[in-house]
């Protein structure tokens, strides 16, 4: 090795050192509430601040995840924000092959205004229209329900439109082929456009999982707290009703994220591509 | 609201190209099947739109003009007067400004810690990989978990830091952010990422050789070729800041004395009782009002700034 190349590769070691130290430091910085988080859930509550608040757990007590699971519901809470969530997956998934099927392959007039009828939705997010939803509920007797958590979730601007631009990127001689075998709309759609877009389709389940998941607003505005709880307001509730034991519900908020967090290890590549849809052409 | 249906709020907006893959083949009747199929895969989205889209948002207009007695049963004619009232009340301008003041904590802190997570994190290092998953680890946790964590880390009696910036009237907006700053992390780091890695190589290399130090690179070259990238991102974080909900409800619930964190939303959810209907419909046409307006502004005034490449 010449004296150059040495040179080249050591002060490459030393850019890349501080690169490193960077990258721990901010990783340290999002990851620290989280950190603290998991201290204090472990701890003994009265101990842990009578100890200081300590950067590590005071007298561990490793059965507070059971705890809130257990005592606070969370096992029901859990099944049942599953439940909905699947319900709104579903639905999204169907409405929204079927709407993008429709904008791409099929010819009908006035395309174009009922496009931008669907995309103007957009603009009327559940926070302007919550009064008028849950007028409809109440006449309709859904507050507590299956149905009053995912009926108005059913259908998305957002998959309709990721959905057609993956459609949009099938080639078009593969359309012109299938044609000529004699694949009607139906067949087409099932063995070539839906096997076709797969990775679009993935990206936009995980998306919607996420969302249908996380939801608070509304589940909120139509369950009573305790007996319809989702498990984002459970954990909420957890805190309301008893804020001295926080770090039950901090456990609880920890229990409620894992089935994210388990998601995104496995399946980032997907997520990232579906939350930046948009963002970037191509 | 969701994460996905947000940024879809701002997906759409870029021009639309219109391609159209369906065929100009077959007669009259072959026209006609296949008008029928595209109503039939239509109809499911259209049903649902309409009734918990359109339908809720056009009768905002109509319970505008009615003011109820607490039950709802017994309704009276107001007329225009509500909505004078409502806009010109102090409920309106102190949600506007909490929202407002939110916008201004979240999307600048937003901007600039996304842009400097993702520069750190697009290095071809080993153990990179490791790294991005922990930056865009917070798009896992909703906003009730993220308000949960910074009870725990923020309150004045059980908090472990017990600081009382919750209980003080000027700073508890602004603790109530720090969730959401820390929540958006990872949405703004990914999207700020994706950016990143769509610049063309050889743009940086050729600046490189022009003798651009890397300061002057990222000024000069990187962040006009992010711009575009950066304006999806404001737009979005913008909608998320006029959204904040769960955050106040669970660490503030409004307070600590009434009114001080109460931002639009908030305003909204607490005046879905049969009785306060009239007022809350004025109040979320002028969410919708309010929003549509920022967005326009930003793309007009962005839109300038903002390099698109070709």
């Amino acid at each position: 090795m010449t004296a150059a190349a040495r040179a080249g590769r050591s002060s490459k070691i030393t850019r890349n050192a501080g690169s490193y130290l960077l990258l721990v430091v901010l990783a340290g910085v999002v990851l620290f509430p989280v950190y603290m988080t998991l201290v204090r859930a472990l701890s003994t509550p009265v101990k842990y601040i009578n100890a200081g608040s300590p950067p590590y757990p005071v007298a561990v007590q490793w059965d507070v995840f059971q705890r809130a699971y257990r005592e606070a519901g969370l096992g029901p809470q859990m099944v049942r924000s599953l439940v909905a969530t699947l319900i709104i997956v579903g639905g999204q998934v169907v409405t929204s092959v079927l709407a993008a099927y429709a904008f791409v392959y099929l010819r009908f007039p006035f395309k174009r205004i009922v496009f931008g009828v669907f995309m103007a939705t957009l603009m009327l997010p559940l926070e302007v229209t919550l009064i008028g939803n849950v007028e409809t509920m109440r006449s309709l007797k859904w507050f507590d329900s299956f149905q009053g958590l995912t009926a108005p979730f059913l259908a998305t601007a957002f998959g309709t439109f990721l959905i057609r631009q993956g459609m949009l990127g099938i080639p078009r001689e593969i359309r012109d082929a299938a044609r000529l075998d004699g694949y009607g709309h139906l067949a087409f759609l099932r063995r070539f456009a839906i096997p076709l877009i797969r990775p679009v389709l993935g990206s936009f389940v995980l998306i919607s999982f996420l969302g249908a998941w996380n939801q608070y607003l509304w589940p909120r505005a139509i369950t009573d707290r305790r007996s319809f709880d989702t498990v984002q307001i459970g954990i909420a509730d957890l805190l309301s009703s008893r804020p001295e034991s926080a770090n039950i519900a901090v456990a609880g908020a920890l229990i409620a994220a894992a089935p994210i967090i388990v998601l995104l290890i496995f399946f980032q590549r997907h997520i990232v591509r579906g939350l930046t849809a948009g963002a970037v052409k191509g | 609201m969701s994460v996905a249906d947000s940024v879809g709020t701002a997906t759409a907006a870029p021009a639309e190209v219109t391609v159209d893959a369906s065929e100009p083949v077959g007669g009259g009747r072959h026209r006609v099947k296949e008008g029928l199929l595209a109503a039939a895969f239509l109809l499911p989205s259209t049903v649902i739109f309409v009734t918990f889209f359109y339908r809720p948002f056009f009768k905002l207009f109509d319970y505008g003009l009615y003011r109820n007695n607490a039950s709802g049963t017994n309704q009276r004619y107001v007329g225009i007067t509500q909505y004078r009232q409502v806009l010109t009340s102090h409920d309106f301008t102190e949600g506007l400004a909490n929202s407002g003041k939110y916008v201004l904590f979240t999307v600048p802190a937003g901007l600039v810690l996304g842009t400097l997570l993702a520069v750190t994190a697009n290095r071809k290092l080993r153990g990179i990989k490791f790294f991005q998953t922990v930056f865009s680890s917070t798009v896992a946790t909703s906003v009730a978990v993220a308000s949960v964590i910074f009870y725990v880390l923020i309150n004045p009696q059980v908090g472990v830091f017990q600081v009382d910036w919750l209980a003080n009237p000027h700073l508890a907006l602004f603790a109530v952010s720090l969730s959401s700053m820390w929540q958006n992390l990872g949405l703004s780091f990914v999207i700020v990422l994706a950016g990143l890695q769509a610049i063309p190589e050889e743009v940086l290399e050729a600046a490189t050789l022009d003798g651009f130090g890397p300061v002057r690179r990222f000024l000069r070259v990187t962040l006009p070729l992010l711009s575009p990238v950066l304006m999806f991102l404001i737009v979005v974080l913008t909608v998320f800041a006029f959204q904040a909900f769960a955050q106040i409800d669970i660490l503030t619930q409004g307070g600590p004395t009434a009114g001080d964190t109460e931002t639009l939303v908030y305003k909204i959810f607490q005046m879905q009782s049969p009785g306060k209907i009239g007022a809350g419909s004025v109040l979320a046409l002028g969410l919708f009002g309010v929003t549509l307006f920022v967005t326009l502004v930003q793309f007009l005034i962005l839109d300038k700034r903002v390099h698109y490449g070709n």
